[in-house]
């Protein structure tokens, strides 16, 4: 049995279809990377998963998670295993942590609904998992306000409470879109090593192709709400059957080739 | 700057009230119901300083003795409608959607009764006292507070930090408690300090109207109603009143403007 198997999910906005008829299998330890513009309905396919979709939509199809029917459930039952069986990280990592609380509090939250933490003992963990996603002086991060913190020490935040409690699925919503170049090349470093150890799943979504290329194995390539292609990341590469997928490789080789040249100092 | 200096002098302006409250518990020049025909309507002087009502009554002792009723109506008061404001708000913004509509027209419905009219039927009902005052005052404030709650609250709903405690599973009472209420606190000191002044005003308006406080208990607003049948003899009866309401009601409106600027996390130092 697949971990996670998505079938003929529907997403609608009154009438407005915006997720079309979407079904894919992920295996568990498996990586898959979801690929589209904007509003090709590749995050929320992944809200969806976790039960985070806005009230104005409706979902229809079905999504099996460890063979539980996801969304039949109620809001309380999908609250056990958000956080616990599967983590998310979100894409802003300013806006996804809370102004007011010390970040440690917040690393301590998913601990303190599913394991039936004491604020301390969270605490406590919550410095370990600093250690984890390589926060150097965790003592005075746990204590810091988001505000105080980079954007790449905040996502690596993002990243411990997605990890507190070892999910076996890991949900990632363009985590490194709103950060610095260089700044999402360690993320990105540190997503693929965490997840190695922890061996969990992972569903990676972005519009980037070389980010998902370093990331997962298998890429699903949506465009309008569909996914026109699924497959391995190589094949993708070496034979792209969709036109919006040669569009994407073509776009991802024009920009490599426009930096070599700039590169070598050639005029642009 | 300004805004500290907005807030200081919201505060002392606030301040005077509960020192006359604390001080009417110890001193009062004179019994402040002590009726003594022979200094009627006296003007200010060294043995009244600030002169006697129309049946000879200290006013000086009368205002330091009042101050106990304006405040106590303006703590109760503001304590009714934060209390039921405040769950209402957050009560309408969590609850299901099909409830929203029934919710608002609720609230709506309370916001369109006149607080005067609300208080004529509860002394009606419950005959007029301090009380009655208090309960019609916070009840109608509360629909404001609900409505400005609810609001707020659904800003923070849709902030990715609530999506984010969503997806760690915490449930709605933890994301109220732990997300919510620390967000809108800000806003609920800023609204408690408004609804503060407009309590102190609503119970002057009360008691002038013969529904609030009831004689002979002191208070500012039926001061300013007794005196104001004596304002061709002697206005300067009806000054002082008036006066202690407009500095206790200043107060709290700049104490209101100076916590909004204070409060606001964007004008917030980063600590870094």
């Amino acid at each position: 049995m697949s971990l996670l198997e998505v079938r003929d999910l529907v997403i609608k906005f009154g009438d407005k279809i915006v997720v079309d008829h979407v079904s894919f299998d992920l295996q568990a330890g498996e990586r898959l990377g979801i690929i589209g513009e904007s509003g090709s309905g590749k995050t929320l396919t992944s809200l969806a998963v976790m039960g985070l979709l806005p009230d104005t939509a409706m979902a229809t199809g079905s999504i099996q998670f460890e063979g539980t029917e996801l969304l039949s459930l109620s809001d309380r039952e999908m609250s056990k295993i958000c956080g616990n069986r599967i983590g998310m990280v979100f894409q802003e990592p300013l806006t996804s942590l809370n102004p007011l609380m010390r970040v440690g509090k917040q690393i301590a939250q998913p601990l303190r609904n599913h394991r039936n933490m004491s604020l301390k003992a969270g605490l406590v963990k919550a410095l370990t998992l600093c250690e984890r996603v390589g926060l150097p002086d965790p003592e005075r991060i746990v204590r810091a306000y988001p505000h105080q913190l980079s954007g790449g020490q905040r996502q690596r935040i993002g990243l411990a409470i997605a990890l507190a409690c070892n999910p076996v699925l890991i949900i990632a919503d363009e985590p490194t879109t709103a950060l610095d170049v260089t700044v999402q090349r360690e993320v990105l470093k540190l997503m693929n090593e965490l997840v190695a150890q922890e061996g969990s799943s992972l569903i990676f979504v972005t519009h980037d192709l070389p980010v998902v290329s370093s990331m997962t194995e298998a890429v699903a390539v949506m465009q309008h709400g569909k996914i026109v292609e699924h497959t391995k990341v190589d094949d993708l590469f070496a034979h792209p059957r969709h036109d919006y997928s040669k569009k994407l490789i073509d776009t991802a080789r024009a920009t490599e080739a426009e930096f070599k040249r700039f590169a070598s100092g050639a005029p642009v | 700057m300004t805004r500290n200096r907005t807030l200081n002098i919201g505060l002392g302006l606030v301040a005077f009230s509960p020192f006359m409250a604390l001080l009417s518990l110890v001193w009062t020049p004179y019994d402040p119901l002590e009726i003594n025909p022979d200094v009627s309507l006296a003007k200010p002087s060294l043995s009244h300083l600030l002169g006697t009502d129309v049946l000879g009554r200290d006013v000086l002792s009368n205002i330091i003795v009042g101050s106990r009723t304006t405040l106590l109506t303006a703590f109760l008061a503001v304590l009714i409608c934060m209390v039921v404001g405040v769950i209402a708000g957050i009560g309408t913004a969590v609850s299901p959607r099909w409830m929203e509509t029934p919710a608002i027209f609720g609230i709506d419905i309370i916001l369109a009764l006149p607080t005067v009219l609300f208080a004529i039927v509860l002394a009606a009902v419950y005959g007029p006292s301090t009380f009655t005052a208090v309960v019609a005052i916070g009840i109608a404030l509360s629909a404001a507070v609900a409505q400005v709650t609810r609001r707020e609250v659904n800003v923070i709903l849709s902030t990715d930090y609530v999506v984010a405690a969503h997806a760690s599973g915490s449930s709605t009472g933890r994301i109220v408690r732990r997300h919510i209420l620390p967000n809108i606190r800000a806003s609920l000191f800023v609204q408690a300090s408004g609804a503060s002044a407009i309590a102190i005003l609503a119970e002057s308006t009360l008691s002038y109207l013969g529904l609030g406080t009831t004689p002979p208990a002191p208070s500012w607003g039926r001061m300013l109603a007794a005196s104001q049948q004596y304002l061709i003899i002697d206005p300067i009866v009806a000054l002082w009143p008036g006066l202690v309401i407009v500095i206790t009601v200043l107060g709290f409106n700049l104490v209101g403007d100076g916590l909004r600027e204070a409060l606001d996390p964007t004008l917030r130092k980063s600590a870094s």
